[in-house]
């Protein structure tokens, strides 16, 4: 072992079955590690012990209301891309009691509900869903009100983050400039080479975890190799099948002049209105609050639930719903996402992860839909 | 004279399990109690109070003339009348009969046949009478229940979701069965509340809660075709508990070509 800890900025290698140092080591100072595991068909967020529970070999393959894994004889580790799930679930849980009142003596008490945070490490996040994390901490954290929930979550995560080295059909970090490359919001970063990991040291807690694994330092001609792999990648996504395009220039304009285009009735016919591209995409960020009484009506809780702009519920206000249409609906939530995210928090909502694609369960494609817009 | 509200329960074509979602309130069913006088419960009760009813719980559809006769003076009887279950929304199970020849039916099952007076149709409470609420499923949700009465006590509105049950698959992390292993699943066009039960335990939603606020059933049906989901297969989704509900009835007679023999209206 290195008797100095890794510098922030710097690359050094570990050896693949050194992993495992790794993963004990924030096993020891977090309450949960968790990584990419293979369960019910889909890679997904779980408890990760042993390196060897990696889906290991796995390769993902992702289409419009599709996904499938295929299984390979390789030893890559990480060379699926993302699941159905993003961060957003560690830090903006589903279901949250936000707080709890009591009625005694005809007196109301209202008490905020303030769960410590859980500690966990994760392994396993791509490019698009850092810049994902980045949209939310600006969502929860940066603005006039500070979600206190969301702050102690963030603050006890720990990441340990991936560069992709391949891209599936829905993938377009590279058009959204969110990837391929992991540039920030990381603790430590990986990228999988032949034999070993380069690891970019994103903060000196980062160091001092890895401080607990063999590692080494690495050359300048090493640290290039290793960085490559995700420029061959972002080639590879810009000028091959092996991601979606999307043109980004002046889509603010082009979403807003055309609010009555007949593309948002025609792809209203077939969206279902489900909520499922909400509900999986990392920056989505609405909820709804209801009240939740006894019997008794003497305890209520208020409760914080994932909500969709998909719903009636989400857009009805003082006794009326102001988008009965799912073409409405529909609109709402692409020029919000795209154009009008821009004017609420400076920058896009999309990430190009493509999860909105992928867990359609009718497979609509908002970059088909942009590109239809555009006369493309 | 207790001032108490007076609850009263009444069953139709049903098979009692909604009913029984009330007597499962185990942990609350003395609140319940506390809170509501139940009035008529025959399941629950010998004694029957007489009406007026603050609440009518209807379980069950109607299929036959007496049944439509019995829920009119059932009505005039109940204050905020609701229907709880499949049977009682959209007319169960048993309107798979609306596809049928009725009477031959009743000629094969049942020896003496001329005992046996059913109108050749399955269908809804609220196509018989006006309907105050309806709590989906088969059979209901007995925290939706527990909130019913706990919001009609106040006088506010009951929260119950009716949007799809895929909200509620992906708010519990289960992993989307339609999209990861190309199971026809009815989850996007139905209304949850069941907090996605089915697809937890790996197998598809078969709409018991019934169609959502604005289902597109046909966009998803002609997907699944598309994905190579046979016809027939997706005509038997459509078609079980909540059959008849008029989305699911549309879905399933343009997959099928096969309209029901009788009007709905007939009875």
């Amino acid at each position: 072992m290195n008797s100095a800890k890794p510098l922030v900025g710097s690359f050094v290698r570990i050896q693949k079955r050194d992993l495992q140092s790794l993963v004990d080591e924030l096993k020891a100072v977090h309450d949960r590690v968790v990584g990419p595991r293979e369960i019910d068909s889909a890679i997904v967020y779980d408890d990760l012990d042993h390196v060897d529970q990696l889906p290991i070999g796995v390769i993902d393959h992702q289409e419009g209301g599709v996904y499938r894994l295929t299984h390979e004889s390789s030893d890559s580790h990480f060379d699926y891309v993302v699941g159905p799930q993003s961060l957003k679930s560690f830090l903006f849980p589903p279901h949250e009691t936000i707080s709890e009142s009591f009625r005694k003596d005809g007196q109301w008490e209202i008490q905020a509900v303030e769960t410590p945070a859980t500690r966990i490490a994760v392994l396993g996040p791509r490019a698009c869903d850092l810049r994902g994390l980045a949209i939310q901490d600006k969502v929860f954290l940066e603005g006039p009100y500070v979600d206190p929930g969301y702050k102690r979550r963030r603050d006890a995560l720990f990441i340990v983050a991936v560069n992709c080295r391949r891209s599936v059909a829905t993938c377009f970090c590279h058009a959204m400039d969110c990837g391929p490359a992991v540039t920030s919001h990381f603790d430590l970063a990986l990228t999988e080479m032949d034999e070993c990991f380069a690891v970019e040291i994103g903060t000196s807690a980062g160091g001092v975890a890895m401080d607990a694994t063999s590692w080494e330092p690495m050359s300048e001609t090493e640290v290039a190799q290793a960085k490559e792999v995700s420029v061959e990648l972002e080639e590879s996504m810009r000028n091959g099948t092996s991601a979606r395009q999307m043109e980004t220039g002046g889509i603010r304009e082009l979403l807003m002049d055309n609010l009555e285009h007949p593309r948002w009735q025609e792809v209203a016919d077939r969206c279902l209105s489900c909520g499922n591209c909400t509900m999986v995409c990392p920056t989505c960020f609405c909820s709804s609050a209801d009240e939740v009484a006894d019997l008794s009506g003497d305890h209520v809780r208020r409760e914080r639930s994932w909500a969709s702009c998909f719903t009636a519920e989400h857009s009805y206000m003082h006794s009326g719903n102001v988008r009965k249409t799912t073409r409405s609906r529909y609109r709402q939530w692409l020029t919000h996402k795209l154009a009008t995210w821009q004017d609420q928090f400076d920058s896009s909502g999309c990430t190009g992860c493509g999860r909105c694609i992928t867990w359609c369960p009718v497979g609509i494609d908002l970059t088909e839909e942009v590109a239809a817009i555009r006369g493309e | 004279m207790s001032e108490k509200p007076k609850l009263a329960v009444f069953k139709f074509a049903s098979c009692d399990g909604c009913q029984l979602s009330l007597l499962d309130c185990e942990d609350e069913l003395l609140a319940v109690a506390d809170a509501v006088e139940i009035a008529y419960f025959l399941e629950a009760r010998t004694d029957q109070i007489a009406g007026p009813y603050d609440i009518g719980l209807i379980e069950g559809s109607v299929t036959t003339a007496h049944d439509a006769e019995r829920i009119r003076e059932i009505r005039q009887q109940c204050k905020f009348l609701v229907t709880i279950g499949a049977c009682a929304t959209s007319g169960g199970i048993q309107a798979l009969k609306n596809w049928q020849d009725a009477d031959e039916f009743v000629r094969s099952v049942y020896a003496t046949p001329e005992y046996i007076s059913t109108l050749s149709t399955s269908t809804a409470i609220a196509d018989h009478v006006p309907v105050d609420f309806e709590l989906r499923g088969c059979p209901i949700n007995r925290h939706q229940l527990l909130e019913l009465i706990s919001s009609l006590l106040r006088g506010r509105r009951p929260t119950t979701p009716s949007y799809s049950v895929c909200i509620e698959c992906k708010r519990r992390m289960t992993v989307c069965i339609a999209v990861a292993r190309g199971v026809a699943c009815l989850g996007p066009v139905t209304q949850a509340g069941c907090d996605a039960l089915c697809p937890a335990f790996d197998r598809e939603c078969f709409g018991c809660f019934g169609p959502k606020e604005t289902p597109n059933v046909i966009s998803l049906t002609n997907h699944y075709q598309q994905q190579g989901v046979d016809g027939d297969h997706l005509t038997r989704l459509t078609r079980s508990f909540n059959a008849n509900a008029p989305e699911f009835k549309e879905a399933s007679d343009l997959l099928s070509g096969e309209p029901p023999l009788a009007d709905n209206g007939d009875h």
